[in-house]
């Protein structure tokens, strides 16, 4: 809602001083939020004057058609003679009433107006448009041109000379409300110039307390057939409307600073009157309108043409206004081409019209307004909730305008047809506020500010408060006390802080999370926060076979991108998206990490259904919530490329590799408190021959908790990734299951170490964690730790065979192991080893 | 060794003559004073200290006197030897002392060379930010909640008081899930990608059944805003509810306060204006003062403050005393407890703490953007 302070002060005496930032901080508090001050005309300086166009010489020969002119200004330019002006527009006729600046003034923007040459002419100042004062340039345009635009031609009456700043209101400040849904009334400048009152202390003028004759029998005749949607519809007439009346400055200029565009008179009338009071209107050539107006749903696929020419279908929800042929409005949305105001300048201008003034049901212009994807000025408010008391008296000023500026003629037939509706009321105990707020503001107070609302309060300890008709949203007690507390400034609510009872801290898997993004973070990778949103056929180029899980996606209605209409059930294409976008700005070695939610749907899709919200849904309504919605588990993953070591003056970097990958997955577990359990593996996305499938125990059965390595080239190749890059995601929800809980604390013994070295041959494709577990298991309890520290392949070893060199470290808790307990030890090792994986001491 | 000889004259064993032993001496001294090296050390180390040098020679021949004989001649010789060993110790102090000097000289290297063989990592300033937020209210004694987030409608909307008509739950604003006939039949699922973390409210009273109940719950939210300098469909809030007997919108503002001085300086200030959402009531907007120009540049045209457009407060987010109606959904007995809520961006604040000028620096990933925030925040 966009405010002139100067219509503003028409219903406040507001103190001559205040500006409208004064006035916005005042409103701000209070509650409305006043987004911006526009100050118009900022800047604009005089001579700035009428003048009536005497000559007009068209200059030939130039790109485009200029005219030097003559004009009359007065006795602004100091001597009375025509002022010589150059000027490109086309819009306007000798005799015509211009607005001229003239040399020394300045105009908005910093445009100092000077006498220059142009066109071989010398220009002494310049006729000017309504853009070039800061006003728009729409509905000024002299009768001679379609779309108006261009130099702004003033009604005949005004005298040459006279100042136009003040007669075109140049100079204003306008206050922009964003008003929030609950606050309809705050949609007009009545409801604006009531919170403005009340801010001040200071009385209101409402302008809705209008006379208004009662209603009759020989009024338009109005047939309602669908009470509640339209529970107040006033109807009047007046005839005898002069087609040549054209709006007045003040009236064209009070819409164009509440950023409407004039139009025509009775329409802007109608406009004028509903920024006043927030009542919308709808005026009717009564000549197109057959018959009875009637009010009842649109029959399901009835058509009808809406004013802005848009053939529509209506749903049988629409709520219409008919005559006797049909539809000729959607209801508080837009009237219908069939009875609109025909121009003044067309033949057959209406005379003589119907003014609609009703009050339609907030939600079904809602639901209207958005079918028909029509957002208009009238749906904006009824959907807010619009004063429904207010009818008669908008109705009332919209014919006593007509007949002002109009010549019009008010019928005597007044129709109103009401609904009859009980005031609403609520009560609360008095302290109710004080409660809310904790603050003691005491009942007078309570009283007063409710008062100052337009509640009507009854009652000592308990009040019983009718709320007023402009107010719909006041429903609650609580709805009671946020008036108070506002009125009474939210700035003086002191500040104090509650007792909660001692907290817990984090939970231990909140605890997880953090560590896992801790340890990561340390061991060099760099968190990336990637969008969910994938398309599926990232799983094509992932490799994933046609039967993979992760394939089953949830999808969106509405995705903000067809490309990408489903939820992640992976974090990889997300995160190798940074990866690829890292190395494209130059960034090359990388090592990023994601730990997050991915989206994987139940064996069965359910519809979450609406649960009631007057009660506690039971636990079975709750639990059929939860089966509506996918699984959510978090997953952790890393991607690499490039170096994960630098080449520099130490030396030679490394190259980030598919132990990398395995080693995050590690790094993850160990923060979980969880052994990893590595194998060989094979999934989509790897390589083949250099993937790990990564296991955890959960109560005492390996399980599968993701994959890390290399990708498969033609991942790589198919996402545009860097040669060789790696990449690890696992399940971490998974992992935390299989923690242990607590660690328990290591023993260390202060005995001397013994060392023995071992190398096993064994066949190339036994893995290394599979000889190292023998190793461990037949070691027993004085094998303290164990290390592979090299492997080899060579001609010596035979085809297919490799060598591991481990180095085991024995030690007891109670005593200084003696040379033959290691090496018995380290035999029992070797011959499990060599029982289970057919291993051979190395040299043996 | 020679045997013991009970007639055997000390004075007649030549080794064990006083002058003799004194000659040893000088001469072990002389030999360590004129080695200039510490492998010349070692050489006269060895030839006059070690198992055969004279000395050591000597003193085996004290075994062979007579015992009245042994007493003396061992002093004597225990006495030479004791100088000698001195001796080398100083002399090996001062050549290492020497040595240590030149060879620390040569091993100086330039150590202002970069080091950057393994560059660091880092978490997202988003997550630590979060956390960081968290933690405030952790140490007042609130509980960290979670919840999914793609969540049932009824928990998003229904559950806080949205009509079935709010615009909120508009697809121009709200990401909904295909309902299971799919995209053609066009059915609904009930289910969207929450748009905000405040189903996690009514989660909370319905989990933890009877107030009291203070936590707070970090997480991501969706909705249907492309991504530019502005505005991302994805991104973070940290929702916080209070609900106990006797709670007050003086508690509320009072908790307000403490949070932006914890986050942001002991002399930040915050002002509440009346608002409106459907799960509070009354509602307001809060603000804190700019954190950059601390409400300098309001009426102060020549230090103009881009963070609050020169008005002095930066807007934070929603709050206000939780809807009865939000408590009656949850199975909480409005006439007996009252609550609080509120719920921030935290990419706003982020960006305005540490001055990120483009939404999209916390969209991207690029290490660049995050690696300077490390491990925390």
């Amino acid at each position: 809602m966009r405010v002139p302070l100067s219509w503003l002060r028409e219903y406040v005496d507001l103190p001559a001083t205040e500006t409208g930032r004064d006035v916005q901080a005042k409103l701000i508090e209070v509650g409305l939020e006043v987004e911006t001050v526009e100050q118009l005309g900022a800047g604009l300086k005089g001579p700035l004057v009428v003048g009536k166009v005497l000559t007009i010489e068209e200059l030939e020969g130039f790109k485009k058609p200029i005219r030097f002119c003559t004009v009359d200004v007065g006795s602004a330019n100091g001597t009375g003679e025509p002022q010589e002006i150059v000027c490109g527009a086309r819009n306007f006729a000798v005799g015509d009433k211009v607005v001229v600046v003239l040399p020394g003034a300045v105009l908005p923007g910093d445009f100092a107006i000077a006498a220059r040459k142009t066109y071989g002419k010398t220009s002494h100042g310049m006729i000017c448009s309504g853009e070039e004062l800061g006003m728009g340039d729409d509905g000024w345009g002299s009768p001679r041109t379609e779309s108006g635009g261009g130099i702004i031609v003033l009604p005949p009456e005004h005298e040459a000379g006279t100042d136009a700043i003040e007669l075109l209101e140049l100079v204003d400040e306008v206050l922009d409300i964003a008003v929030t849904p609950d606050r309809g009334y705050a949609l007009s400048m009545r409801g604006v110039a009531r919170e403005t009152a009340t801010a001040y202390g200071l009385p209101l003028r409402d302008p809705a307390l209008l006379d208004v004759p009662a209603p009759n029998s020989f009024g338009y005749p109005v047939k309602i057939d669908d009470p509640i949607g339209c529970d107040r519809f006033t109807a009047r007439t007046v005839t005898g409307l002069r087609p040549e009346a054209r709006s007045p400055i003040w009236l064209k200029r009070r819409l164009q600073k509440a950023g409407m565009r004039p139009v025509s008179l009775a329409v802007d009338i109608a406009n004028y009157v509903m920024l006043e009071l927030g009542q919308p209107l709808h005026t009717y050539d009564r000549s197109q309108i057959q018959g009875t107006i009637g009010v009842r749903r649109a029959g399901q696929g009835e058509k009808f043409t809406t004013l802005d020419g848009v053939k529509r279908v209506l749903d049988a929800e629409d709520l219409v206004i008919t005559d006797d042929r049909g539809p000729i409005g959607l209801a508080g949305v837009m009237g219908g081409a069939n009875t609109e105001i025909a121009d003044h300048d067309s033949e057959g201008a209406t005379t003589d019209v119907v003014i609609e003034a009703a009050h339609f049901e907030a939600l079904s212009v809602a639901r209207t307004a958005r079918r028909h994807k029509l957002g208009s000025e009238a749906a904006k408010r009824f959907e807010r909730g619009v004063d429904p008391q207010a009818a008669s008296a908008a109705a009332q000023r919209t014919v006593d305008l007509l007949v002002l500026l109009a010549g019009g003629t008010a019928e005597a037939g007044v129709t109103e047809v009401i609904a009859p509706t009980a005031p609403r009321t609520i009560t609360m105990p008095a302290d109710h506020p004080d409660r809310v707020a904790g603050v003691v503001y005491g009942r007078e107070t309570v009283v007063r500010r409710l008062q100052q609302v337009g509640c009507d309060v009854y009652g000592q300890d308990d009040l019983t408060v009718t709320v007023p008709s402009w107010r719909p949203d006041l429903a609650e007690p609580n709805d009671l006390a946020e008036e108070v507390i506002r009125l009474e400034g939210y700035e003086n609510l002191p500040s104090t802080l509650p007792k909660p009872p001692a907290g817990r801290g984090l939970t231990e898997r909140q605890r997880l999370h953090r560590r896992v993004g801790r340890a990561l973070a340390g061991a060099g990778f760099v968190e990336a926060l990637s969008y969910p949103f994938i398309g599926e056929g990232v799983f094509d180029q992932l490799g994933l076979a046609a039967d993979d899980p992760a394939r089953r996606v949830v999808k969106l209605a509405n995705p903000l991108s067809d490309e990408e209409p489903a939820l992640r059930t992976t974090l990889l294409p997300g995160l190798l998206s940074a990866l690829r976008r890292n190395d494209g700005r130059g960034s090359h070695d990388l090592a990023l990490f994601e730990t997050g939610l991915v989206f994987l749907p139940r064996e069965e899709l359910k519809v979450a259904g609406r649960l009631p919200v007057d009660r506690r849904p039971t636990d079975e309504e709750i639990a059929s919530l939860t089966e509506a919605l996918p699984v959510q588990p978090r997953h952790a993953a890393v991607v690499l490329a490039g170096a994960r070591e630098q080449a520099g003056w130490w030396g030679k970097g490394r190259p980030a590799d598919w132990a990398d990958a395995v080693e995050a997955a590690r790094t993850v577990a160990h923060e979980a408190g969880v052994e990893l359990i590595v194998e060989q593996g094979q999934y989509g996305p790897w390589h083949p021959g250099r993937c790990a499938e990564l296991q955890v125990v959960v109560d005492g059965a390996a399980v599968r908790v993701g994959h890390a390595g290399e990708l498969h080239p033609r991942v790589v190749k198919a996402l545009g990734l860097p040669a060789r890059t790696c990449a690890m995601e696992l399940d971490l929800d998974r992992v935390e299951q299989a923690g242990d809980g607590v660690l328990r604390a290591p023993r260390i013994s202060t005995y001397p170490v013994a060392t023995q070295d071992v190398a096993l041959v064994v066949d190339k494709d036994v893995p290394a964690a599979v000889v190292e577990r023998c190793l461990t298991d037949g070691a027993g309890d004085l094998l303290e730790s164990i290390r592979l520290f090299d492997v080899f392949e060579g001609e010596q070893l035979g085809a297919g065979k490799k060598s591991l060199a481990y180095a085991l470290r024995f030690r007891a808790a109670d005593r200084t192991l003696t040379v033959d307990e290691a090496s018995a030890a380290r035999d029992t090792a070797v011959a499990l080893a060599a029982e289970r994986t057919g291993a051979v001491l190395r040299g043996a | 060794m020679s045997a013991p000889n009970k007639s055997y004259d000390p004075v007649e064993v030549e080794a064990l003559k006083p002058e003799e032993i004194e000659r040893m001496r000088d001469e072990a001294l002389a030999a360590f004073a004129a080695a200039d090296t510490l492998d010349a050390l070692q050489e006269a180390k060895v030839a006059h200290t070690g198992g055969t040098s004279p000395l050591a020679l000597a003193n085996r021949e004290i075994g062979a006197l007579p015992p009245q004989a042994k007493a003396e001649a061992g002093k004597r010789v225990g006495m030479a030897r004791g100088a000698v060993s001195k001796a080398l110790a100083a002399r090996q102090a001062e050549l290492e002392a020497e040595r240590d000097a030149r060879v620390l000289v040569e091993e100086a290297v330039d150590v202002t060379l970069p080091h950057d063989r393994t560059p660091a990592g880092a978490r997202h300033p988003l997550t630590t930010f979060m956390e960081r937020v968290a933690d405030v209210f952790v140490a007042m004694g609130y509980e960290v909640a979670e919840g999914p987030e793609v969540e049932a409608e009824w928990f998003n909307f229904d559950a806080l008081n949205f009509t079935p008509d709010h615009p909120a739950r508009q697809m121009q604003d709200t990401f909904f899930v295909q309902g299971p006939q799919g995209a053609d039949a066009g059915g609904e699922s009930g289910v969207v990608l929450r748009t905000h973390t405040s189903p996690v409210q009514a989660r909370a009273l319905l989990e933890r059944r009877e107030p009291p109940v203070y936590i707070v719950c970090p997480g991501r939210v969706y909705r249907t805003d492309e991504l530019d300098a502005t505005h991302t469909p994805v991104f973070h809030q940290i929702e916080l509810l209070a609900v106990d007997e006797g709670l007050t919108m003086a508690d509320l503002k009072g908790t307000l306060d403490h949070m932006v001085q914890a986050l942001f300086g002991a002399d930040m200030k915050t002002r509440l204006r009346p608002n409106y959402f459907p799960f509070t009531e009354p509602s307001a907007e809060m603000d804190m003062v700019c954190y950059v120009c601390r409400g300098e540049s309001v009426g102060n045209p020549d230090r103009p403050c881009r963070t609050c457009g020169s008005e002095g407060w930066i807007e934070l987010g929603g709050c206000g005393m939780v809807n009865p109606k939000v408590l009656t959904a949850c199975g909480v007995d409005p006439q007996k407890y009252s609550g609080f809520a509120f719920g921030f961006g935290i990419e706003r604040m982020l960006m305005f703490r540490h001055n990120v000028e483009d939404m999209r620096d916390m969209v991207e990933g690029d290490v660049r953007f995050t690696r300077p925030f490390g491990m925390e925040i």
